[in-house]
């Protein structure tokens, strides 16, 4: 039985004092929650997962990317104010907003004493310039493709990764096809069966409706 | 069969020993019968497409069972299976180093338009954007059946390919272009996303 992500993340943390881990609690029935390990001690983070003698982490079974837009978080706070005169608690809601940023997922596992999933997430500073994250590939052999899957359709730049490259769109290609506000080329010109987001695409190709008059028997 | 030659007067000789055919006739039968594609496969219709060759169906039967694995040799190119973007500069320039006379049988629902990935960012609506097809099999995969038939369709439009006249076959008129321009690779899609001399999307009547 693998120890909990808790004491995993107390073990880390008394191994290297400042490295700051939070743990992703994932709410669905799955239950898979993941250790969110910061960007500056990652590589030492992951080598750790895979010497320590009770984890043993030798296998990267697969690496993805995930997109946060910007959000918007409206949160009520009790606020004192005075009203009439008088001081009164009024519930106030206040817009937070989350800037976006990329994520890159690891999915770790035992082959030495079968356990795992140990799941690790890292998080870039934002969606444009600052899309870097260290490679975890001198770690983990097997994340070279997939790192460079997620720099190909994420647009994620992976620092220390050996042959960083797109892997399955061609080299000339500039946009993140799995970013969320990616729109893909318009070629809707003909649709037979068009319904939901591909009829309104398609639309646009449509000839114009003929005016009223002209429709009118003369 | 041929207009050159009464059905009637051809029958009465053979029954005397004789046979008479005319260079047309004699031409595409030699043709129709022995068709090599190019071998290659894209995706899951590939494996339809080995089944094919292969004894239970076995293409042998109508003399296409030489798979060339150059383009230099073959007649005909099965596109069986998706295909990408990426690929579809590939498959132009294959067909572009094809010689005449050539022919094209698009198999199934990915190289006819894309089928399930139609809607996506990475696959190509169908190779008919670039290069001329003279069948098309519809199926997601299309069974053996279903490519022996266009086989057998396309041994139909070779036999029927003049010589000579004003309807002549495209590969022996030269103005005809043999070759089609291959797509680059652009910053967003593949430039030109399809040849306005090869396809024109059906106009949409409202």
């Amino acid at each position: 039985m693998m120890e909990s992500l808790e004491e995993i993340k107390a073990r880390i943390q008394a191994a290297a004092p400042g490295v700051k881990i939070d743990i992703v609690a994932n709410g669905s029935p799955s239950q898979q929650h993941s250790l969110l390990i910061d960007n500056e001690h990652a590589v030492g983070i992951a080598k750790f997962l895979r010497v320590d003698p009770a984890l043993r982490l030798d296998f990267c079974s697969n690496a993805t990317g995930v997109d946060w837009l910007d959000r918007t978080v409206k949160k009520t706070v009790k606020v004192k104010k005075l009203v009439d005169g008088e001081e009164k608690e009024v519930n106030e809601t206040i817009e937070g907003k989350i800037p976006g940023y990329l994520e890159a997922v690891y999915h770790l596992y035992s082959i030495t004493h079968k356990h795992g999933p140990v799941i690790i997430r890292m998080r870039t500073a934002d969606r444009t310039d600052g899309a870097r994250l260290p490679s975890l590939t001198p770690i983990w052999r097997s994340a070279e493709f997939q790192e460079r899957e997620i720099f190909d359709l994420y647009g994620v730049r992976f620092d220390g990764h050996p042959d960083l490259r797109r892997i399955l769109m061609w080299d000339e290609f500039q946009d993140y096809p799995m970013r969320k506000d990616y729109r893909e080329p318009d070629d809707y010109e003909w649709e037979p069966t068009p319904h939901d987001e591909v009829l309104e695409k398609a639309k646009q190709h449509y000839p114009p409706r003929p005016a009223e008059e002209e429709l009118k028997p003369s | 069969m041929s207009e050159q030659i009464d059905e009637r007067l051809r029958t009465e000789l053979q029954r005397q020993g004789v046979w008479v055919t005319s260079m047309q006739d004699l031409y595409n039968w030699g043709r129709k019968n022995s068709i090599w594609p190019l071998q290659f496969g894209l995706a899951c219709c590939a494996i339809e497409m080995i089944a094919t060759a292969a004894s239970r169906y076995d293409i042998a039967r109508f003399g296409g069972e030489i798979f060339r694995p150059s383009p230099r040799q073959a007649d005909l190119m099965i596109v069986a299976g998706t295909v990408t973007k990426k690929m579809a500069p590939q498959i132009v320039r294959l067909y572009n180093q094809m010689a005449d006379p050539k022919y094209v049988i698009a198999m199934g629902a990915c190289a006819i338009s894309g089928g399930p990935f139609k809607q996506g960012y990475n696959v190509l609506k169908g190779i008919d954007r670039y290069i001329p097809v003279d069948v098309y099999i519809p199926g997601c995969p299309p069974r053996p059946e279903a490519l022996l038939h266009a086989f057998m369709e396309l041994q139909s439009k070779i036999d029927s390919q003049k010589l000579t006249g004003a309807h002549k076959a495209v590969h022996l008129d030269p103005k005809q272009p043999s070759e089609f321009p291959v797509p680059t690779f652009g910053k967003h899609d593949l430039e030109p996303p399809g040849n306005p001399v090869v396809f024109q999307p059906p106009k949409i009547e409202r």
